[in-house]
Protein backbone atom coordinates (compact mmCIF):
# COMPACT_ATOMS: atom_id res chain seq x y z
CA UNK A 1 0.00 0.00 0.00
CA UNK A 2 1.26 3.45 -0.85
CA UNK A 3 0.56 6.14 1.71
CA UNK A 4 -0.34 8.83 -0.80
CA UNK A 5 -2.90 11.43 0.26
CA UNK A 6 -5.38 10.77 -2.59
CA UNK A 7 -5.91 7.18 -1.40
CA UNK A 8 -6.50 8.42 2.12
CA UNK A 9 -9.38 10.64 1.00
CA UNK A 10 -10.86 7.78 -1.06
CA UNK A 11 -11.19 5.56 2.00
CA UNK A 12 -14.68 6.81 2.83
CA UNK A 13 -15.90 6.00 -0.66
CA UNK A 14 -14.36 2.53 -0.47
CA UNK A 15 -16.82 1.33 2.17
CA UNK A 16 -18.42 -1.73 0.53
CA UNK A 17 -21.72 -0.76 2.11
CA UNK A 18 -22.00 1.93 -0.58
CA UNK A 19 -21.26 -0.41 -3.47
CA UNK A 20 -23.57 -0.59 -6.49
CA UNK A 21 -24.07 -3.70 -8.56
CA UNK A 22 -23.75 -3.00 -12.30
CA UNK A 23 -26.87 -3.83 -14.29
CA UNK A 24 -26.37 -7.39 -15.68
CA UNK A 25 -26.87 -6.54 -19.37
CA UNK A 26 -25.19 -9.66 -20.73
CA UNK A 27 -27.10 -12.01 -18.47
CA UNK A 28 -30.40 -10.38 -19.32
CA UNK A 29 -29.63 -10.64 -23.03
CA UNK A 30 -28.81 -14.32 -22.62
CA UNK A 31 -32.09 -14.92 -20.79
CA UNK A 32 -34.10 -13.18 -23.50
CA UNK A 33 -32.29 -15.05 -26.26
CA UNK A 34 -32.74 -18.44 -24.55
CA UNK A 35 -36.42 -17.80 -23.87
CA UNK A 36 -36.96 -16.71 -27.44
CA UNK A 37 -35.34 -19.87 -28.82
CA UNK A 38 -37.35 -22.05 -26.42
CA UNK A 39 -40.64 -20.34 -27.30
CA UNK A 40 -39.86 -20.55 -30.98
CA UNK A 41 -39.15 -24.27 -30.71
CA UNK A 42 -42.30 -24.85 -28.66
CA UNK A 43 -44.31 -22.97 -31.29
CA UNK A 44 -42.84 -25.06 -34.14
CA UNK A 45 -43.67 -28.26 -32.27
CA UNK A 46 -47.16 -27.04 -31.37
CA UNK A 47 -48.23 -26.10 -34.90
CA UNK A 48 -46.63 -29.15 -36.59
CA UNK A 49 -49.58 -31.37 -37.58
CA UNK A 50 -47.36 -34.48 -37.65
CA UNK A 51 -47.24 -34.45 -33.83
CA UNK A 52 -50.97 -35.00 -33.81
CA UNK A 53 -51.72 -32.96 -30.69
CA UNK A 54 -55.51 -33.36 -31.06
CA UNK A 55 -54.98 -37.14 -30.95
CA UNK A 56 -52.73 -36.75 -27.91
CA UNK A 57 -55.45 -34.79 -26.16
CA UNK A 58 -58.07 -37.34 -27.15
CA UNK A 59 -56.15 -40.31 -25.72
CA UNK A 60 -54.35 -38.70 -22.78
CA UNK A 61 -57.04 -39.88 -20.33
CA UNK A 62 -58.22 -42.86 -22.32
CA UNK A 63 -59.27 -45.75 -20.03
CA UNK A 64 -56.72 -48.10 -21.63
CA UNK A 65 -53.95 -45.59 -21.08
CA UNK A 66 -55.11 -44.98 -17.50
CA UNK A 67 -55.08 -48.70 -16.81
CA UNK A 68 -51.56 -48.96 -18.25
CA UNK A 69 -50.49 -46.01 -16.13
CA UNK A 70 -51.71 -47.72 -12.96
CA UNK A 71 -49.91 -50.92 -13.91
CA UNK A 72 -46.69 -48.97 -14.45
CA UNK A 73 -47.07 -47.17 -11.13
CA UNK A 74 -47.99 -50.35 -9.27
CA UNK A 75 -45.10 -52.31 -10.75
CA UNK A 76 -42.69 -49.50 -9.93
CA UNK A 77 -43.84 -49.23 -6.32
CA UNK A 78 -43.91 -52.97 -5.63
CA UNK A 79 -40.61 -53.72 -7.40
CA UNK A 80 -38.94 -50.76 -5.73
CA UNK A 81 -40.12 -51.72 -2.23
CA UNK A 82 -38.95 -55.30 -2.65
CA UNK A 83 -35.74 -54.04 -4.25
CA UNK A 84 -34.95 -51.68 -1.37
CA UNK A 85 -35.71 -54.23 1.36
CA UNK A 86 -33.77 -56.98 -0.38
CA UNK A 87 -31.00 -54.50 -1.23
CA UNK A 88 -30.68 -53.55 2.43
CA UNK A 89 -30.37 -57.20 3.43
CA UNK A 90 -27.81 -57.78 0.68
CA UNK A 91 -25.80 -54.70 1.68
CA UNK A 92 -25.66 -55.82 5.31
CA UNK A 93 -24.78 -59.36 4.27
CA UNK A 94 -22.06 -58.11 1.98
CA UNK A 95 -20.52 -56.00 4.76
CA UNK A 96 -20.74 -58.71 7.40
CA UNK A 97 -17.72 -60.56 8.71
CA UNK A 98 -19.45 -63.83 7.87
CA UNK A 99 -17.74 -65.10 4.73
CA UNK A 100 -20.73 -67.21 3.67
CA UNK A 101 -23.14 -64.29 3.85
CA UNK A 102 -20.83 -61.85 2.11
CA UNK A 103 -19.98 -64.32 -0.67
CA UNK A 104 -23.64 -65.09 -1.35
CA UNK A 105 -24.48 -61.40 -1.47
CA UNK A 106 -21.58 -60.71 -3.83
CA UNK A 107 -22.65 -63.55 -6.08
CA UNK A 108 -26.21 -62.23 -6.25
CA UNK A 109 -25.05 -58.70 -7.03
CA UNK A 110 -22.56 -59.96 -9.62
CA UNK A 111 -25.22 -61.96 -11.47
CA UNK A 112 -28.10 -59.51 -11.44
CA UNK A 113 -26.01 -56.47 -12.30
CA UNK A 114 -24.07 -58.38 -14.89
CA UNK A 115 -26.96 -59.45 -17.12
CA UNK A 116 -29.42 -57.27 -19.07
CA UNK A 117 -32.75 -56.69 -17.37
CA UNK A 118 -34.56 -57.54 -20.61
CA UNK A 119 -32.93 -60.98 -20.66
CA UNK A 120 -33.74 -61.52 -16.98
CA UNK A 121 -37.40 -60.69 -17.63
CA UNK A 122 -37.61 -63.12 -20.52
CA UNK A 123 -35.97 -65.84 -18.42
CA UNK A 124 -38.47 -65.35 -15.58
CA UNK A 125 -41.35 -65.32 -18.02
CA UNK A 126 -40.16 -68.58 -19.61
CA UNK A 127 -39.31 -70.25 -16.33
CA UNK A 128 -41.76 -73.07 -17.08
CA UNK A 129 -39.62 -74.30 -19.96
CA UNK A 130 -36.72 -74.74 -17.52
CA UNK A 131 -38.67 -75.98 -14.49
CA UNK A 132 -42.16 -77.22 -15.48
CA UNK A 133 -43.06 -77.80 -11.81
CA UNK A 134 -41.88 -76.03 -8.69
CA UNK A 135 -42.03 -77.92 -5.40
CA UNK A 136 -41.10 -76.97 -1.88
CA UNK A 137 -41.24 -80.00 0.40
CA UNK A 138 -44.45 -81.84 -0.40
CA UNK A 139 -46.17 -78.78 -1.87
CA UNK A 140 -45.84 -78.50 -5.61
CA UNK A 141 -47.14 -76.10 -8.22
CA UNK A 142 -47.33 -75.89 -11.96
CA UNK A 143 -44.79 -73.18 -12.85
CA UNK A 144 -47.20 -71.57 -15.31
CA UNK A 145 -49.66 -70.98 -12.45
CA UNK A 146 -47.01 -69.17 -10.43
CA UNK A 147 -45.16 -67.26 -13.14
CA UNK A 148 -47.74 -65.04 -14.77
CA UNK A 149 -46.64 -61.94 -16.67
CA UNK A 150 -47.28 -60.02 -13.46
CA UNK A 151 -45.14 -62.18 -11.18
CA UNK A 152 -42.39 -62.48 -13.79
CA UNK A 153 -42.36 -58.70 -14.13
CA UNK A 154 -42.28 -58.11 -10.36
CA UNK A 155 -39.62 -60.74 -9.68
CA UNK A 156 -37.45 -59.65 -12.59
CA UNK A 157 -37.61 -55.94 -11.80
CA UNK A 158 -37.26 -56.40 -8.03
CA UNK A 159 -34.26 -58.74 -8.09
CA UNK A 160 -32.46 -56.55 -10.58
CA UNK A 161 -33.25 -53.47 -8.51
CA UNK A 162 -32.08 -55.19 -5.32
CA UNK A 163 -28.62 -55.72 -6.80
CA UNK A 164 -28.26 -52.01 -7.56
CA UNK A 165 -29.82 -50.87 -4.29
CA UNK A 166 -27.46 -53.15 -2.36
CA UNK A 167 -24.48 -51.25 -3.71
CA UNK A 168 -26.10 -47.87 -3.10
CA UNK A 169 -27.02 -48.78 0.47
CA UNK A 170 -23.59 -50.28 1.13
CA UNK A 171 -21.98 -47.05 -0.03
CA UNK A 172 -24.27 -45.10 2.29
CA UNK A 173 -23.52 -47.30 5.28
CA UNK A 174 -19.78 -46.97 4.62
CA UNK A 175 -20.09 -43.19 4.52
CA UNK A 176 -21.10 -43.03 8.19
CA UNK A 177 -18.27 -42.26 10.60
CA UNK A 178 -17.01 -45.47 12.21
CA UNK A 179 -17.12 -43.80 15.61
CA UNK A 180 -20.92 -43.92 15.42
CA UNK A 181 -21.11 -47.70 15.23
CA UNK A 182 -18.52 -47.94 17.98
CA UNK A 183 -20.47 -45.58 20.21
CA UNK A 184 -23.66 -47.55 19.71
CA UNK A 185 -21.71 -50.68 20.55
CA UNK A 186 -20.19 -49.10 23.67
CA UNK A 187 -23.70 -48.27 24.89
CA UNK A 188 -24.72 -51.90 24.58
CA UNK A 189 -26.89 -51.59 21.48
CA UNK A 190 -27.19 -54.75 19.43
CA UNK A 191 -26.25 -54.68 15.76
CA UNK A 192 -29.81 -54.43 14.49
CA UNK A 193 -30.70 -51.51 16.72
CA UNK A 194 -27.44 -49.71 16.01
CA UNK A 195 -28.16 -50.03 12.29
CA UNK A 196 -31.77 -48.98 12.53
CA UNK A 197 -31.44 -46.08 14.95
CA UNK A 198 -27.92 -44.78 14.43
CA UNK A 199 -26.30 -45.87 11.18
CA UNK A 200 -29.12 -45.99 8.63
CA UNK A 201 -30.60 -42.56 9.46
CA UNK A 202 -27.16 -41.03 8.89
CA UNK A 203 -26.54 -43.12 5.77
CA UNK A 204 -29.84 -41.92 4.26
CA UNK A 205 -28.24 -38.61 3.37
CA UNK A 206 -26.09 -40.36 0.77
CA UNK A 207 -28.61 -43.12 -0.04
CA UNK A 208 -31.57 -40.93 -1.01
CA UNK A 209 -30.21 -39.08 -4.08
CA UNK A 210 -29.06 -42.19 -5.99
CA UNK A 211 -32.22 -44.01 -4.89
CA UNK A 212 -34.31 -41.24 -6.43
CA UNK A 213 -32.30 -41.81 -9.56
CA UNK A 214 -33.03 -45.54 -9.37
CA UNK A 215 -36.73 -44.94 -8.87
CA UNK A 216 -36.87 -42.78 -11.98
CA UNK A 217 -34.94 -45.40 -13.98
CA UNK A 218 -37.31 -48.02 -12.61
CA UNK A 219 -40.38 -46.20 -13.91
CA UNK A 220 -38.90 -46.27 -17.35
CA UNK A 221 -37.48 -49.78 -16.96
CA UNK A 222 -41.00 -51.05 -16.32
CA UNK A 223 -41.66 -50.33 -20.01
CA UNK A 224 -39.50 -53.41 -20.73
CA UNK A 225 -42.26 -55.63 -19.35
CA UNK A 226 -44.29 -54.87 -22.48
CA UNK A 227 -42.18 -57.62 -24.12
CA UNK A 228 -43.67 -60.22 -21.78
CA UNK A 229 -47.21 -59.06 -22.55
CA UNK A 230 -47.63 -57.11 -19.34
CA UNK A 231 -50.08 -54.28 -20.04
CA UNK A 232 -48.13 -51.34 -18.70
CA UNK A 233 -48.27 -47.73 -19.93
CA UNK A 234 -46.10 -48.36 -23.00
CA UNK A 235 -47.91 -51.60 -23.84
CA UNK A 236 -51.28 -49.88 -23.63
CA UNK A 237 -50.32 -47.05 -26.00
CA UNK A 238 -48.80 -49.65 -28.33
CA UNK A 239 -52.04 -51.59 -28.29
CA UNK A 240 -53.86 -48.43 -29.36
CA UNK A 241 -51.49 -47.39 -32.15
CA UNK A 242 -51.45 -50.96 -33.48
CA UNK A 243 -55.10 -50.28 -34.18
CA UNK A 244 -55.03 -46.62 -35.22
CA UNK A 245 -51.47 -46.31 -36.63
CA UNK A 246 -51.09 -43.00 -34.78
CA UNK A 247 -47.69 -44.00 -33.50
CA UNK A 248 -46.14 -40.62 -32.65
CA UNK A 249 -49.17 -39.12 -30.92
CA UNK A 250 -49.63 -42.25 -28.83
CA UNK A 251 -45.95 -42.34 -27.86
CA UNK A 252 -46.31 -38.67 -26.90
CA UNK A 253 -49.15 -39.67 -24.58
CA UNK A 254 -46.79 -42.12 -22.85
CA UNK A 255 -43.95 -39.57 -22.80
CA UNK A 256 -46.15 -36.95 -21.15
CA UNK A 257 -47.20 -39.37 -18.44
CA UNK A 258 -43.62 -40.55 -17.80
CA UNK A 259 -42.51 -36.91 -17.53
CA UNK A 260 -45.39 -36.09 -15.22
CA UNK A 261 -44.56 -38.94 -12.83
CA UNK A 262 -40.84 -38.23 -12.75
CA UNK A 263 -41.53 -34.53 -12.09
CA UNK A 264 -43.60 -35.44 -9.05
CA UNK A 265 -40.84 -37.77 -7.88
CA UNK A 266 -38.25 -35.00 -8.18
CA UNK A 267 -40.30 -32.86 -5.82
CA UNK A 268 -40.71 -35.75 -3.40
CA UNK A 269 -37.00 -36.51 -3.47
CA UNK A 270 -36.18 -32.92 -2.58
CA UNK A 271 -38.46 -33.12 0.46
CA UNK A 272 -36.93 -36.40 1.63
CA UNK A 273 -33.41 -35.02 1.24
CA UNK A 274 -34.26 -32.01 3.33
CA UNK A 275 -35.62 -34.30 6.06
CA UNK A 276 -32.47 -36.41 6.28
CA UNK A 277 -30.22 -33.35 6.24
CA UNK A 278 -31.71 -32.12 9.51
CA UNK A 279 -29.00 -31.64 12.08
CA UNK A 280 -26.79 -30.33 9.31
CA UNK A 281 -25.81 -26.73 9.46
CA UNK A 282 -28.07 -24.48 7.44
CA UNK A 283 -30.12 -27.33 6.08
CA UNK A 284 -33.43 -25.66 6.73
CA UNK A 285 -34.22 -21.94 6.71
CA UNK A 286 -34.99 -22.17 10.44
CA UNK A 287 -31.56 -23.62 11.11
CA UNK A 288 -29.86 -20.82 9.28
CA UNK A 289 -31.17 -18.22 11.66
CA UNK A 290 -30.08 -20.13 14.74
CA UNK A 291 -26.67 -19.78 16.29
CA UNK A 292 -24.34 -22.64 15.76
CA UNK A 293 -20.75 -23.56 16.22
CA UNK A 294 -18.17 -25.08 13.93
CA UNK A 295 -19.13 -28.66 13.15
CA UNK A 296 -16.87 -31.31 14.47
CA UNK A 297 -13.69 -31.88 16.23
CA UNK A 298 -10.44 -30.09 16.11
CA UNK A 299 -11.80 -26.65 15.53
CA UNK A 300 -14.77 -26.10 17.77
CA UNK A 301 -15.20 -22.39 18.27
CA UNK A 302 -18.08 -20.88 20.07
CA UNK A 303 -19.85 -18.27 17.98
CA UNK A 304 -22.30 -16.90 20.45
CA UNK B 1 -3.13 -53.65 46.05
CA UNK B 2 -4.94 -54.86 49.11
CA UNK B 3 -8.32 -53.87 47.69
CA UNK B 4 -8.62 -56.69 45.18
CA UNK B 5 -11.57 -58.26 47.03
CA UNK B 6 -13.67 -55.10 46.85
CA UNK B 7 -12.41 -53.80 43.52
CA UNK B 8 -14.91 -52.67 40.92
CA UNK B 9 -12.37 -53.16 38.16
CA UNK B 10 -9.69 -55.84 38.19
CA UNK B 11 -7.27 -56.11 35.29
CA UNK B 12 -4.62 -58.80 35.36
CA UNK B 13 -1.71 -59.23 32.98
CA UNK B 14 -3.59 -57.61 30.08
CA UNK B 15 -1.84 -57.99 26.75
CA UNK B 16 -2.96 -56.56 23.43
CA UNK B 17 -1.21 -56.48 20.08
CA UNK B 18 -2.27 -55.02 16.76
CA UNK B 19 -0.51 -57.30 14.33
CA UNK B 20 3.17 -57.22 15.22
CA UNK B 21 2.73 -54.08 17.32
CA UNK B 22 2.49 -54.93 21.00
CA UNK B 23 0.48 -52.13 22.60
CA UNK B 24 -0.22 -53.54 26.07
CA UNK B 25 2.45 -55.68 27.67
CA UNK B 26 0.91 -56.93 30.90
CA UNK B 27 -1.26 -54.34 32.64
CA UNK B 28 -2.40 -54.94 36.23
CA UNK B 29 -4.85 -52.46 37.64
CA UNK B 30 -7.43 -52.34 40.41
CA UNK B 31 -10.04 -49.65 40.78
CA UNK B 32 -12.08 -49.42 43.97
CA UNK B 33 -15.73 -48.35 43.92
CA UNK B 34 -15.94 -44.56 44.00
CA UNK B 35 -12.33 -44.17 43.05
CA UNK B 36 -11.18 -41.70 40.40
CA UNK B 37 -8.17 -43.04 38.53
CA UNK B 38 -6.38 -40.83 36.04
CA UNK B 39 -4.15 -42.57 33.53
CA UNK B 40 -1.35 -40.38 32.21
CA UNK B 41 1.30 -41.19 29.70
CA UNK B 42 2.80 -40.16 26.38
CA UNK B 43 0.99 -40.79 23.09
CA UNK B 44 1.29 -44.40 22.04
CA UNK B 45 1.73 -45.61 25.62
CA UNK B 46 -1.39 -47.78 25.25
CA UNK B 47 -3.58 -45.90 27.70
CA UNK B 48 -6.52 -45.39 25.32
CA UNK B 49 -6.27 -48.96 24.11
CA UNK B 50 -6.40 -50.21 27.69
CA UNK B 51 -9.50 -48.11 28.35
CA UNK B 52 -11.19 -49.54 25.25
CA UNK B 53 -10.36 -53.05 26.43
CA UNK B 54 -12.31 -52.46 29.64
CA UNK B 55 -15.63 -52.41 27.75
CA UNK B 56 -14.43 -54.86 25.13
CA UNK B 57 -14.29 -52.40 22.24
CA UNK B 58 -10.95 -54.12 21.80
CA UNK B 59 -10.59 -57.81 22.63
CA UNK B 60 -7.53 -58.57 24.74
CA UNK B 61 -5.04 -61.29 23.79
CA UNK B 62 -3.96 -62.46 27.23
CA UNK B 63 -4.93 -61.94 30.85
CA UNK B 64 -8.39 -60.87 31.99
CA UNK B 65 -10.48 -57.86 32.95
CA UNK B 66 -13.28 -57.99 35.49
CA UNK B 67 -15.86 -55.29 36.15
CA UNK B 68 -18.09 -55.65 39.19
CA UNK B 69 -17.18 -59.31 39.55
CA UNK B 70 -18.02 -60.20 35.94
CA UNK B 71 -15.29 -61.07 33.49
CA UNK B 72 -15.57 -58.88 30.40
CA UNK B 73 -16.19 -60.84 27.22
CA UNK B 74 -15.99 -64.32 28.76
CA UNK B 75 -17.67 -66.56 31.32
CA UNK B 76 -16.14 -69.26 33.44
CA UNK B 77 -18.32 -72.38 33.38
CA UNK B 78 -17.19 -75.67 34.93
CA UNK B 79 -13.60 -74.48 34.86
CA UNK B 80 -13.82 -73.74 31.15
CA UNK B 81 -13.63 -70.19 29.87
CA UNK B 82 -16.34 -69.59 27.27
CA UNK B 83 -16.47 -66.57 24.94
CA UNK B 84 -19.69 -64.61 25.47
CA UNK B 85 -22.15 -64.00 22.66
CA UNK B 86 -22.44 -60.52 21.22
CA UNK B 87 -25.69 -59.94 23.05
CA UNK B 88 -24.16 -60.94 26.40
CA UNK B 89 -21.26 -58.59 25.75
CA UNK B 90 -23.77 -55.85 24.93
CA UNK B 91 -25.38 -56.38 28.34
CA UNK B 92 -21.99 -55.98 30.03
CA UNK B 93 -21.25 -52.82 28.09
CA UNK B 94 -24.62 -51.34 28.86
CA UNK B 95 -23.53 -50.89 32.50
CA UNK B 96 -20.38 -48.98 31.61
CA UNK B 97 -20.55 -45.36 30.49
CA UNK B 98 -18.05 -44.08 27.97
CA UNK B 99 -17.06 -40.61 26.83
CA UNK B 100 -15.05 -40.34 23.62
CA UNK B 101 -12.37 -37.94 22.48
CA UNK B 102 -14.42 -36.99 19.43
CA UNK B 103 -17.70 -36.79 21.45
CA UNK B 104 -19.42 -39.12 18.93
CA UNK B 105 -22.85 -37.65 19.54
CA UNK B 106 -25.50 -38.96 17.15
CA UNK B 107 -25.66 -36.02 14.72
CA UNK B 108 -29.21 -36.73 13.54
CA UNK B 109 -30.62 -36.52 17.05
CA UNK B 110 -31.11 -33.55 19.36
CA UNK B 111 -29.24 -33.36 22.65
CA UNK B 112 -32.24 -34.81 24.47
CA UNK B 113 -32.69 -37.64 21.95
CA UNK B 114 -29.00 -38.47 22.27
CA UNK B 115 -29.36 -38.81 26.02
CA UNK B 116 -32.55 -40.91 26.05
CA UNK B 117 -31.54 -43.27 23.23
CA UNK B 118 -29.80 -45.94 25.30
CA UNK B 119 -32.05 -45.72 28.39
CA UNK B 120 -35.12 -46.38 26.21
CA UNK B 121 -33.62 -48.60 23.53
CA UNK B 122 -31.20 -50.69 25.56
CA UNK B 123 -32.47 -50.52 29.13
CA UNK B 124 -36.16 -50.54 28.27
CA UNK B 125 -36.93 -47.49 30.35
CA UNK B 126 -40.26 -45.82 30.12
CA UNK B 127 -40.07 -42.77 27.89
CA UNK B 128 -41.39 -40.23 30.36
CA UNK B 129 -38.97 -41.36 33.02
CA UNK B 130 -36.06 -41.33 30.55
CA UNK B 131 -36.93 -37.81 29.41
CA UNK B 132 -37.30 -36.59 32.98
CA UNK B 133 -33.89 -37.98 33.98
CA UNK B 134 -32.26 -36.75 30.74
CA UNK B 135 -33.49 -33.23 31.43
CA UNK B 136 -32.15 -33.45 34.96
CA UNK B 137 -28.74 -34.58 33.64
CA UNK B 138 -28.59 -31.93 30.92
CA UNK B 139 -29.45 -29.38 33.56
CA UNK B 140 -26.64 -30.73 35.72
CA UNK B 141 -24.07 -30.29 32.94
CA UNK B 142 -25.37 -26.77 32.38
CA UNK B 143 -27.22 -27.33 29.12
CA UNK B 144 -30.85 -27.07 30.17
CA UNK B 145 -31.49 -24.59 27.34
CA UNK B 146 -29.93 -26.76 24.69
CA UNK B 147 -32.06 -29.88 24.94
CA UNK B 148 -33.53 -29.40 21.47
CA UNK B 149 -30.28 -28.39 19.77
CA UNK B 150 -28.61 -30.70 17.29
CA UNK B 151 -24.93 -31.48 17.96
CA UNK B 152 -23.77 -29.28 15.09
CA UNK B 153 -25.42 -26.31 16.72
CA UNK B 154 -23.34 -26.80 19.86
CA UNK B 155 -19.74 -25.89 20.59
CA UNK B 156 -17.24 -28.67 21.20
CA UNK B 157 -17.40 -28.15 24.94
CA UNK B 158 -21.19 -28.28 24.92
CA UNK B 159 -21.14 -31.41 22.77
CA UNK B 160 -18.81 -33.14 25.17
CA UNK B 161 -21.04 -32.20 28.11
CA UNK B 162 -24.02 -33.68 26.27
CA UNK B 163 -21.89 -36.80 25.71
CA UNK B 164 -21.21 -36.95 29.46
CA UNK B 165 -24.93 -36.62 30.20
CA UNK B 166 -25.62 -39.37 27.66
CA UNK B 167 -23.17 -41.68 29.42
CA UNK B 168 -24.62 -40.84 32.84
CA UNK B 169 -28.15 -41.54 31.64
CA UNK B 170 -27.57 -45.28 31.73
CA UNK B 171 -26.72 -44.99 35.46
CA UNK B 172 -23.30 -46.57 34.93
CA UNK B 173 -21.34 -48.34 37.61
CA UNK B 174 -18.18 -47.18 35.92
CA UNK B 175 -17.39 -44.25 33.65
CA UNK B 176 -14.59 -44.35 31.12
CA UNK B 177 -13.25 -41.07 29.72
CA UNK B 178 -11.05 -41.41 26.65
CA UNK B 179 -9.13 -38.13 26.35
CA UNK B 180 -12.36 -36.15 26.76
CA UNK B 181 -10.74 -32.74 26.30
CA UNK B 182 -8.12 -33.48 23.64
CA UNK B 183 -10.32 -32.43 20.73
CA UNK B 184 -11.39 -29.18 22.38
CA UNK B 185 -10.10 -25.66 21.93
CA UNK B 186 -8.18 -24.56 25.03
CA UNK B 187 -10.86 -22.14 26.16
CA UNK B 188 -13.49 -24.90 26.16
CA UNK B 189 -11.50 -27.45 28.16
CA UNK B 190 -12.37 -25.86 31.50
CA UNK B 191 -16.15 -26.36 31.27
CA UNK B 192 -15.75 -30.07 30.56
CA UNK B 193 -13.21 -30.59 33.33
CA UNK B 194 -15.48 -28.74 35.77
CA UNK B 195 -18.31 -31.14 34.93
CA UNK B 196 -15.99 -34.11 35.45
CA UNK B 197 -14.76 -32.74 38.79
CA UNK B 198 -18.35 -32.54 39.98
CA UNK B 199 -18.90 -36.17 39.06
CA UNK B 200 -15.73 -37.17 40.88
CA UNK B 201 -16.98 -35.44 44.02
CA UNK B 202 -20.29 -37.27 43.81
CA UNK B 203 -18.47 -40.57 44.17
CA UNK B 204 -18.78 -41.92 40.63
CA UNK B 205 -16.13 -44.50 39.77
CA UNK B 206 -14.12 -43.02 36.94
CA UNK B 207 -11.16 -44.03 34.83
CA UNK B 208 -9.89 -41.02 32.93
CA UNK B 209 -7.28 -41.08 30.20
CA UNK B 210 -6.11 -37.51 29.75
CA UNK B 211 -3.24 -35.10 29.33
CA UNK B 212 -4.69 -32.68 31.85
CA UNK B 213 -2.22 -32.79 34.72
CA UNK B 214 -4.23 -30.13 36.54
CA UNK B 215 -7.31 -32.32 36.55
CA UNK B 216 -5.26 -35.26 37.83
CA UNK B 217 -3.88 -33.13 40.64
CA UNK B 218 -7.27 -31.86 41.78
CA UNK B 219 -9.71 -34.68 41.13
CA UNK B 220 -7.82 -37.96 41.03
CA UNK B 221 -7.61 -40.35 43.94
CA UNK B 222 -4.81 -42.11 42.15
CA UNK B 223 -2.62 -41.38 39.17
CA UNK B 224 -1.42 -44.21 36.97
CA UNK B 225 1.49 -43.46 34.70
CA UNK B 226 1.77 -45.69 31.62
CA UNK B 227 4.55 -45.87 29.08
CA UNK B 228 5.42 -48.42 26.46
CA UNK B 229 2.43 -50.64 27.27
CA UNK B 230 3.17 -51.06 30.97
CA UNK B 231 2.24 -49.26 34.18
CA UNK B 232 5.43 -47.47 35.13
CA UNK B 233 4.25 -46.11 38.45
CA UNK B 234 1.08 -45.26 40.32
CA UNK B 235 0.02 -43.62 43.52
CA UNK B 236 -1.72 -40.58 45.00
CA UNK B 237 -1.41 -37.52 42.73
CA UNK B 238 0.59 -35.59 45.30
CA UNK B 239 3.19 -38.33 45.22
CA UNK B 240 3.33 -39.24 41.54
CA UNK B 241 2.96 -35.72 40.17
CA UNK B 242 5.20 -33.81 42.55
CA UNK B 243 7.72 -36.45 43.44
CA UNK B 244 7.83 -39.10 40.72
CA UNK B 245 10.11 -41.99 41.45
CA UNK B 246 10.59 -43.20 37.88
CA UNK B 247 12.78 -41.27 35.40
CA UNK B 248 10.24 -41.76 32.59
CA UNK B 249 7.48 -40.20 34.69
CA UNK B 250 9.81 -37.36 35.55
CA UNK B 251 10.67 -36.65 31.93
CA UNK B 252 6.99 -36.84 30.90
CA UNK B 253 5.89 -34.44 33.64
CA UNK B 254 8.74 -32.04 32.97
CA UNK B 255 7.04 -31.17 29.68
CA UNK B 256 4.06 -29.72 31.52
CA UNK B 257 5.97 -27.40 33.82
Amino acid sequence: MSGSASIQTDDRLRDVKLAHVPFPVTRLALWIFTLAVALGFAYIVAINPNFGWPVVAQYLFDPTVMQGLWVTLGLTVVAMIIGVVLGLILAIARMSNDRLASSLASLFIWFFRGTPLLVQLIFWYNMSTLFPRISIGIASWDTNDLITPLTAAIVGLALNEAAYMAEIIRGGLLSVDKGQAETAEAFGMNRARALWRIIIPQAMKSIVPPTGNQLISMIKATSLVSVIAMADLLYSVQSIYNRTFEIIPMLLVAVLWYLFITSILNVGQGAIERYYNRGDRGSTPADRTKEYATPMVGAAHEHV
Amino acid sequence: MSMSETSLVRARNVHKAFGPLEVLKGIDLDVAPGEVVVILGPSGSGKSTFLRCINHLEAIDQGFIEVDGEQIGYRLRDDRLIKLSNSDIAVQRSKIGMVFQQFNLYPHMTALQNVIEAPIGVHGQNRNEAVRYAKELLNRVGLAEKIDAYPRQLSGGQQQRVAIARALAIRPRLMLFDEPTSALDPELVGEVLATMRDLAKEGLTMIVVTHEIGFAKEAADRVVFMDGGVVVEQGPPAEVLTNPSHPRTRSFLSRFI
